[in-house]
């Protein structure tokens, strides 16, 4: 019982522990990105791997989704004569759903894995220890970059996937299932509002934080040898992914109606 | 006339979780002096070189440098103090995805503002002080060799030209030719520089020629201190025994791996 009782206790305390360094990285990062100096090269290199070199990977994955969308909300929508629908339902799941999860899932497998296992190389292999002998904070110098970078791609990635996946849709709904053209536009545009996009890019902005947070935080406290930087790089994508998709439910739960 | 050690270590004690690492280190190392530590693997070398460095808070004793204590420094105080530092890594820590002249003055475009020509002509300048030829430093860490990674890791440390210089593990690896040109490389930087150094090693042929004395750890703490001429014979069987690489003696495996909370 006592037996029990320790485990409990020790897990509830690791638990807690974790929670608590999160925490401080989190605070650490934020408040770097901030302060001078400021390693606008790192920022640069930063954005042009998240934002310039996802842009195949979440394009493809936004477009064929439009795509499916188009076709399955016409076979549902079909059995009860709502066919003129499909391009507002495409549009309104692409720029307020699909579009925000779909490239931050993406990313997070790109972007996650590749921060945790680069910073985690760093770090068994004493570069990071190295950067604090350089008279370099390597938050600063690592960290806050890669958080401001996925912060502000994010949302552009989404944006760019938003009107890609739109295309697909359009792209089923006038060659496939014989849509007018001119009047799938008008549909997609009818019952669009500034809103929706605005709210799939705030959700972009939140999960580039989270994917990059999430990338450097595991990699930093990356165990020993290539186990270690494994791990690191699994966690990472696991717990962006994880928190994407609760945070989505948050931020859609308070923009609600 | 007694001189101010550069860099004093009292009863410096670390440990990890249960597993108490350092147990009171005691150290002395005076200005432009070359102290090597010696000892088995996981006895608390890189660690007692780590707290030093503030890249580890010591639990408790005191390190002085110049008479600064480091212990309780707060970051900003730290930060200045590793200024006075150079430090090489066991494998070199060279930034992979900056070129040689990039990771040769790091530390130096990050204190000062240096154009990329000035950079250039300031690397190009350190590591054919090490025997490097200049084109190297248009080349990245991963396009060049062990030994020549050690010499840009070394010309990082110089490049700076600190106060103190630490060196984790400077040969190994390498082929003893190879290690003998990085020996008298850090001999000569270190003589050229003025900078007190502390080298951290298991080669004891590297120990004989870079070090005016010579400290071993064991179980965390410091066994036997003295000038390197007196190594070969202390009396003390645990440092005959490393000194000598014999196999039998009170350093066995079993004994190590007791030693290192196993």
């Amino acid at each position: 019982m006592i037996g029990f009782l320790q485990n409990i206790g020790r897990t509830s305390l690791a638990f807690l522990a974790a929670i608590g360094r999160l925490v401080l990285f989190t605070s650490s990062a934020i408040r770097w990105t901030f302060f001078p100096p400021y390693y606008l090269r790192q920022l640069g290199r930063q954005v042009i791997d998240i934002g310039y070199y996802s842009l195949p990977v979440v394009g493809l994955t936004t477009l064929f989704s439009g795509m499916v969308l188009a076709l399955q909300s016409y076979t549902g929508f079909a059995r009860f004569s709502a066919e003129d629908t499909v391009a507002t339902v495409v549009v309104l799941s692409v720029t307020r759903e699909l579009g925000p999860v779909l490239a931050g899932l993406m990313v997070a497998g790109r972007i996650g894995a590749s921060m945790a296992a680069e910073i985690g190389t760093m770090r068994v292999t004493d570069q990071i220890d190295a950067l604090d002998t350089l008279s370099t904070r390597p938050m600063q110098y690592l960290v806050a970059p890669r958080i401001l970078a996925g912060t502000i791609c994010l949302p552009f990635l989404v944006l760019v996937g938003d009107l890609i996946g739109v295309f697909g849709g359009y792209l089923v709904g006038v060659y496939r299932l014989g849509f007018n053209p001119s009047i799938y536009l008008a549909r997609t545009m009818e019952f669009l509002e500034i809103s929706d996009v605005t709210l799939g890019l705030i959700k972009a902005a939140v999960f580039g934080f989270l994917i990059a947070l999430m990338g450097c935080y595991h990699g930093y406290h990356s165990g020993r040898g290539a186990e270690g930087v494994g791990r690191a790089t699994t966690n990472a994508v696991v717990s962006s992914s994880i928190l994407i998709l609760i945070s989505n439910y948050l931020v859609t739960a308070l923009f609600f109606g | 006339m007694t001189t101010t050690p550069k860099i004093v270590m009292q009863g410096v004690t670390k440990s990890f979780g249960d597993k108490q690492v350092l147990r009171g280190i005691d150290l002395e190392v005076a200005p432009e002096e070359s102290l090597a530590i010696i000892g088995t693997s996981g006895c608390g070398k890189s660690v007692t070189l780590k707290c030093l460095l503030g890249l580890l808070r010591a639990d408790g004793g005191s390190i002085l440098v110049d008479g600064v204590e480091m212990i309780d420094a707060n970051r900003h105080q730290m930060e200045a103090m590793r200024q006075r530092f150079g430090m090489t890594f066991q494998f070199g820590a060279l930034f992979d995805s900056l070129p040689i002249w990039e990771n040769v003055t790091f530390r130096l475009r990050q204190r000062q503002t240096l154009s990329r020509t000035e950079a250039r002509h300031i690397a190009a300048e350190t590591i054919t002080q090490l025997g490097l030829a200049s084109h190297v430093i248009d080349q990245f860490p991963a396009e060049l060799s062990g030994g020549m990674q050690k010499r840009v890791a070394l010309a990082r440390a110089i490049a700076d030209k600190p106060e103190i210089l630490l060196f984790d593990e400077p040969t190994s690896g390498l082929d003893p030719i190879t290690g003998g040109v990085i020996d008298s490389l850090i001999l000569d930087s270190v003589r050229r520089l003025g900078a007190t150094a502390l080298t951290i090693s298991h080669d004891m042929a590297s120990v004989r020629r870079i070090a005016d004395k010579v400290a071993m750890v064991h179980k965390g703490v410091i066994i036997w201190c003295g000038s390197a001429s007196e190594m070969d014979n202390t009396g003390i069987a645990e440092v005959d025994q490393f000194v000598h690489g014999l196999a039998d003696g009170p350093l066995t495996l079993a004994a190590q791996a007791e030693a290192r909370g196993e």
